[in-house]
């Protein structure tokens, strides 16, 4: 019995034990990150090529998900908002949902599967064929040349493209809103700006996706830096790079808007 | 890809982003809490102050002239002491009066200031000496209700 028992516990603990381990390595990583991203600063080269990688190259996805969402939510508000004659108040809804929510969160959720792992994939690839190694044998600092850059490439990255989606999103609702469903434009534009107010809904808006852009970055590399070097490895680490991003955007989400939106 | 491509991109991806940005600030939201510099402070006291709620703009004659920046119970008097952060630009005399209005019938409440005659104006610091608490529409029906009950009693005993 006490031998059962023994068993039990290791079962239950090991799993604990790793991915605590993992987090600590995780940290460990982020110091290590932050104290080789001197290079970048001098190195401003390495840093555009992860921007374009990261950034350039989601615009698109972004742009046209943040326009359809932007169209739906304005459909969809606007069939309940008739109901109680507030349909003028359509831009608020629009608005307000996506500058302090859909944004940032859905635009972290598509940057994360776009670029987060590609990026995973990459570091995995150039691990698995030894390029890490050859780095380090040239005596390049791999974390400086390759790591760093690309973790702050996503960091920059990730506001803009929320603050796009934001953009897109509020375009689609005018259109679908003033330009389908014939609502004023005026009162469409002007409640909007009564309603949102650039501190607590913009720039708030604003703050939560520099923290999904950290959070996205982190994984994304230590996820690649962290993959077993074989095919299959690299596979997995992409595959968990965009399921932990996900969990650990919506987690951060919640935390983030409990802090922020107390319904003052 | 070459060099000058990547940076037109990465430059353009910026230009956009931040024009985004530039329209979220400008088009769809407005910064309603003015800087400090520019604000002077007045308080109100109400009976009641209903709904009202921090950040709630201030009117005179429906422009917006000040936000409500503190609202706190004073515990001496038992009333609710409503501390208002308004617009430099504008100055009310000393015999203006507050009043906690509504806008729309289920609207948000704001406060409406109502200039009154005197020469002398409101400094920063100064209280309000004319106010009138917010309608509760509980209050407001169960009055109503009452006064019909007792109309009903004496007018038309039966049909």
């Amino acid at each position: 019995m006490p031998d059962q028992f023994r068993r039990f516990c290791q079962w239950l603990g090991a799993p604990l034990t790793d991915r605590l381990i993992k987090l600590g390595f995780a940290c460990r990583f982020l110091l290590a990150i932050l104290r080789h991203s001197a290079v970048t600063l001098t190195r401003p080269r390495l840093l555009l090529r992860e921007i374009w990688f990261a950034g350039v190259l989601s615009v698109l996805i972004i742009s046209v998900s943040g326009l359809f969402v932007g169209m739906v939510l304005a459909l969809q508000g606007y069939d309940t908002l008739q109901r109680f004659g507030a349909s003028s108040s359509l831009g608020i809804l629009v608005a307000l949902s996506l500058v302090r929510e859909l944004g940032p969160v859905v635009g972290a959720l598509l940057f994360a599967s776009r670029a987060g792992s590609a990026i995973t994939a990459e570091i995995g690839l150039m691990k698995t064929t030894e390029q890490l190694a050859a780095m380090e044998m040239m005596a390049v600092n791999p974390l400086a040349r390759v790591i760093a850059p690309k973790f702050w490439g996503g960091i920059i990255s990730m506001p803009l493209l929320a603050a796009m989606f934001s953009a897109m999103g509020i375009f689609g609702g005018y259109l679908i809103g003033v330009q389908l469903l014939g609502l004023d434009e005026g009162s469409f534009w002007s409640q909007m700006q009564g309603a949102v107010d650039f501190r607590l809904d913009v720039v708030n808006g604003i703050i939560k996706s520099v923290f999904f852009g950290i959070a996205i970055a982190l994984i994304a590399v230590f996820e690649g830096y962290d993959a077993p070097p074989t095919a299959e490895g690299v596979s997995t680490a992409t595959t968990r790079t965009v399921v932990t991003s996900a969990l650990v955007i919506l987690a951060l989400d919640f935390i983030l808007t409990a802090f922020m939106f107390r319904g003052v | 890809m070459k060099r000058g491509t990547i940076d037109f991109w990465v430059g353009l991806f910026a230009i956009a982003g931040f024009a985004a940005l530039m329209f979220l600030a400008l088009k769809v939201s407005t910064l309603s809490s003015l800087p400090a510099a520019q604000t002077y402070t007045l308080t109100a006291n109400f009976e009641n102050i209903g709904g009202l709620k921090v950040r709630a703009p201030v009117k005179s004659a429906g422009v917006v002239v000040g936000r409500v920046d503190a609202i706190e119970l004073d515990t001496e008097r038992y009333v609710a002491r409503v501390t208002l952060a308004m617009d430099q630009r504008y100055r009310f005399s000393r015999d203006s009066s507050a009043e906690i209005l509504t806008s729309g019938l289920l609207g948000e409440q704001y406060i409406g200031v109502t200039t009154g005659a005197d020469d002398v104006q409101l400094k920063s610091g100064d209280t309000f000496k004319i106010t009138s608490s917010a309608l509760v529409l509980e209050q407001l029906i169960s009055r109503f209700l009452f006064s019909k009950a007792a109309g009903d009693d004496t007018a038309t005993p039966e049909k």
